[in-house]
């Protein structure tokens, strides 16, 4: 049910100025009209017609590929969940346009749960707008906040989209890397990676407009800690710049550590907008509900590209989240309570991939957040001879990989602006929100493989 | 903030016509036939299908400056969304001509003139936005008024944005005619449906674009680069929903008869209702909207309370709601502003509605006409 079917183009290509236009036979119509200039494509998405999904869905679709690539949950969503919708389904005037900024129930529902976490009244009609998944709470943020000519600042490796969508609003994408401390063969984890501070501040300039913040982070499964996130408030402040706070894996943090909201710092909830996903608390990513929660003087901007855009978001979804949202909302302190028992049960997932890992000589950095895992791969020492020369080494190694060995994951230089792909390619990104028997057979795999090695 | 929060390209586009409305229709006690949705369940299997999708055992629940020709009346949203695109939108209006005396015009009496239309195209014209059947006009277009259409935007190179979600949705033996299906015009054609119009279901969001793929690769990288996904169960069912109106195409069986027969029903119903009180209702060829003429209350009611340059129709609107308990649509919001004084006569009522709601309209319309009487 993923196949879908783009084409690549290599970033960067020109399109051709002439195309023919082929027929289609299917609706029996023929022309060989020459296609003009004006045909070519809006400059807003010059060299953006690639994408890591798209390509890696594909090859991923194999079904005897056992597919640890793509974020998508195979477990299945808590019962309630989708009884909500089936429930919403029948109800007539459920199935009719509903309220563009977010259902009232639904904006209710997130307003009581986010009030308790912000420890603040946020107003569900003016701080809150549901949005078509996280990715449209990011596109409603960028296009309405952002201006050709502005820079907004990314924490390399970063979730692919940031970038194109940032250069679809006509801004400078301005990276800054994360680096690993040196960790000496001891366990390697996900808060070993961090930024420097001076770096950081010297990528703030006076058309610097916002920075984009993903916490939990993809791929790094990284937690931000209180004083990281203290440094990068304090630069937002300085310099007067936005926060947009990529919050999706909020839910999904393990022992030892916390998700901390950046909104709740002093001098940050009038230039944050945090945003939040349906489709990771509750394992329903094909649901694409999100939302966007901020001050009401930046989410009216946000109102305004969601009205001339999308303008609302399905019904019967919007109801049966807010269900959802009630039943959990109700018992935050229980075990049972899907924001609880989610990441107890990922956690157990994540150190069964961690032991793994590192029973066949990869390197994982156990993440503190998230659901995926990143190893380096260099001492697998697969034979890349016959893939493409002109891809990073992990794009042809996670091809030959599933290629080869039934198994896919995502390369991590996809995450990375061009000039940092050197740095991440030895490393590889594995998805773990699975049934266990997706992991027993990626556990045979890769221990069938190590044994392989002479 | 020191900085101008909002991207220019929100610039002059926050304003949206829609809320004012929706939001008195929550405060009075109306019978709605303003918003277009119906008030009345998708069919069956429609919902069947969603109830199948989000309960089966699928993996369902795992997301320059150019110039553009809109041709108004037009649905509000191409305006700014051609403006948020950094586009220049050039209007041309399609214009009444007068029925015979006693009897009521029709909505394709409204037309464009030719030699008008072909003065809208320069070198710099993007593309051309064609909304048919019409909203809120419901005139169809006819094949020769398309053939102009496509005459000049294969003479100018101009692409072809055409909203067609109401293309089922046809009265009185008219035929829709798809102008991507005209010699010449495939490859330059975008042609747009949707699920909600279809099925009677505008809460699934789920719509489609069909075209050449050398235009398609361009709005696929959008999608992937705003929302990626659309939901799986909505596309899902209405995939469902396909299968089962493949089997009954062309037959009475089918929904995409028995919907527009049973709105035409509805259609007359309220055109005759609407007279009683002095509207003058244009008999729609089309779409599930039309629209009334309130000259006669212009004239008589000449000063409603209403913003100073505020369109009459918007306030006779706004009065209505608030006094006759009926809510229409002003037709002044489906003009540039320029035109709007023009065409300040017209409301626009939507009849995708239950029996039960045409009756309640019947009765607040029976109140109304008691009124009229000295």
């Amino acid at each position: 049910m993923f196949l879908v079917q783009r084409r690549l183009c290599s970033l960067g290509s020109q399109e051709k100025l002439l195309k023919k236009i082929y027929s289609s036979n299917a609706l029996g119509f023929s022309t060989s009209a020459k296609m003009a200039l004006k045909f070519k494509n809006a400059k807003r998405i010059e060299g953006l017609d690639s994408n890591v999904w798209v390509e890696f869905t594909k090859l991923a679709a194999d079904p005897s590929v056992v597919n640890l690539g793509q974020g998508l949950p195979d477990i299945s969503p808590p019962s309630y969940v989708k009884e909500e919708l089936s429930k919403a389904a029948l109800a007539d005037n459920l199935n009719q346009y509903t309220r563009g900024f977010g259902h009232p129930s639904l904006v209710k529902a997130l307003s009581s749960l986010y009030e308790k976490i912000y420890q603040n009244r946020i107003d569900p009609n003016e701080e809150i707008i549901v949005t078509v998944g996280g990715y449209g709470a990011l596109f409603n943020a960028i296009q309405g906040l952002v201006d050709p000519g502005d820079e907004v600042i990314i924490m390399v490796p970063f979730y692919d989209c940031y970038e194109p969508m940032v250069r679809m609003a006509g801004a400078t994408p301005v990276f800054i890397p994360l680096r690993s401390k040196p960790t000496d063969g001891m366990t390697w984890s996900s808060s070993d990676w961090t930024f420097s501070p001076q770096e950081l501040e010297s990528k703030f300039s006076s058309k610097t407009k916002a920075i984009i913040l993903n916490t939990p982070h993809n791929p790094i499964g990284k937690v931000y800690t209180r004083e990281e996130l203290q440094i990068i408030a304090d630069l937002c402040i300085k310099y007067d710049t936005l926060c947009i706070s990529d919050e999706v894996y909020e839910w999904l943090v393990y022992t030892g550590h916390k998700h901390i909201k950046i909104a709740t710092f002093p001098g940050m909830w009038e230039r944050t907008i945090t945003i939040g996903s349906a489709g990771k608390t509750f394992s329903v990513t094909g649901w694409k509900l999100g939302w966007s929660i901020g001050p009401k003087h930046l989410v009216k901007h946000l109102q305004t590209v969601q009205q001339n855009t999308f303008y609302t978001c399905a019904t019967p979804l919007q109801a049966a989240l807010a269900q959802a949202l009630w039943i959990d909302i109700k018992r935050m302190d229980d075990p049972e309570c899907y924001f609880n028992s989610l990441p107890k049960e990922l956690e157990v997932k994540r150190d069964r991939m961690v032991r793994l890992l590192n029973s066949v000589g990869l390197k994982p950095i156990i993440p503190d957040g998230g659901y995926f895992i990143i190893a380096d791969v260099s001492s697998l020492d697969a034979d890349l001879s016959d893939m493409k020369s002109d891809e990073p080494y992990d794009y042809k190694f996670v091809k030959w990989m599933t290629k080869n060995k039934k198994l896919s994951a995502i390369p991590i230089s996809a995450f990375c602006d061009s000039k940092s792909k050197p740095q991440f390619e030895k490393l590889v990104r594995f998805c773990f929100i699975k049934k266990d028997s997706t992991l027993d057979a990626a556990e045979e795999i890769i221990k069938a493989w190590s044994s392989q090695k002479p | 903030m020191a900085k101008q929060l909002q991207a220019r390209r929100l610039n002059g586009i926050d304003h949206n016509p829609w809320l004012e409305f929706i939001r008195l229709s929550k405060e009075y006690d109306v019978v709605n036939l303003g918003q277009g949705f119906p008030d009345f369940s998708p069919p069956d299997f429609a919902v069947q299908a969603f109830q199948q999708a989000t309960s089966g055992n699928f993996m369902l629940n795992q997301y320059t400056m150019a110039f553009v020709i809109i041709i108004e009346p037009a649905f509000d949203c191409y305006e700014p969304m051609t403006l948020m695109a950094g586009g220049r939108p050039v209007f041309v209006s399609l214009r009444p001509s007068p029925a015979p005396k006693g009897q009521l015009e029709h909505s394709n009496d409204w037309q464009l003139d030719p030699t008008e239309l072909a003065s809208k195209f320069t070198p710099r014209t993007k593309a051309l936005v064609l909304n048919t059947p019409n909203n809120p006009l419901g005139k169809v277009f006819s094949k020769m008024e398309l053939e102009l259409v496509a005459d000049l935007c294969q003479k100018h190179d101009v692409l072809c944005i055409s909203d067609e979600v109401y293309q089922w949705l046809v009265y009185d033996g008219h035929q829709h005619v798809s102008i991507a299906s005209l010699p010449g015009m495939w490859g330059r054609t975008l042609t747009i449906g949707s699920a909600g119009k279809s099925f009677s279901a505008t809460g699934w969001k789920v719509g489609w674009v069909m075209g050449p793929d050398n235009i398609m690769k361009h709005l696929r990288t959008v999608h992937q680069n705003s929302v990626f996904h659309c939901p799986t169960q909505g596309q899902a069912a209405v995939a469902q929903c396909f299968e089962q109106e493949q089997q009954h195409f062309g037959q009475p069986s089918s929904y995409f008869l028995q919907l527009p027969k049973a709105m035409q029903l509805n259609r007359d119903h309220m055109i005759r209702s609407l007279q009683s009180v002095g509207l003058k209702p244009l008999i729609p060829q089309g779409s599930y909207f039309l629209i009334a003429d309130i000259s006669d209350f212009k004239r008589k009611m000449p000063n409603l309370p209403g913003a100073e340059d505020e369109p009459y129709d918007r306030c006779f609107a706004k009065w209505m709601i608030k006094n006759k308990g009926l809510v229409a649509i002003p037709v002044s919001i489906f003009f540039s502003k320029p035109h709007q004084k023009d065409f300040d006569h017209y409301i626009r009522f939507c009849f995708v509605k239950d029996e039960a709601t045409l009756q309640a309209m019947d009765e607040r319309l029976q109140k109304w006409k008691r009124e009229l009487q000295p």
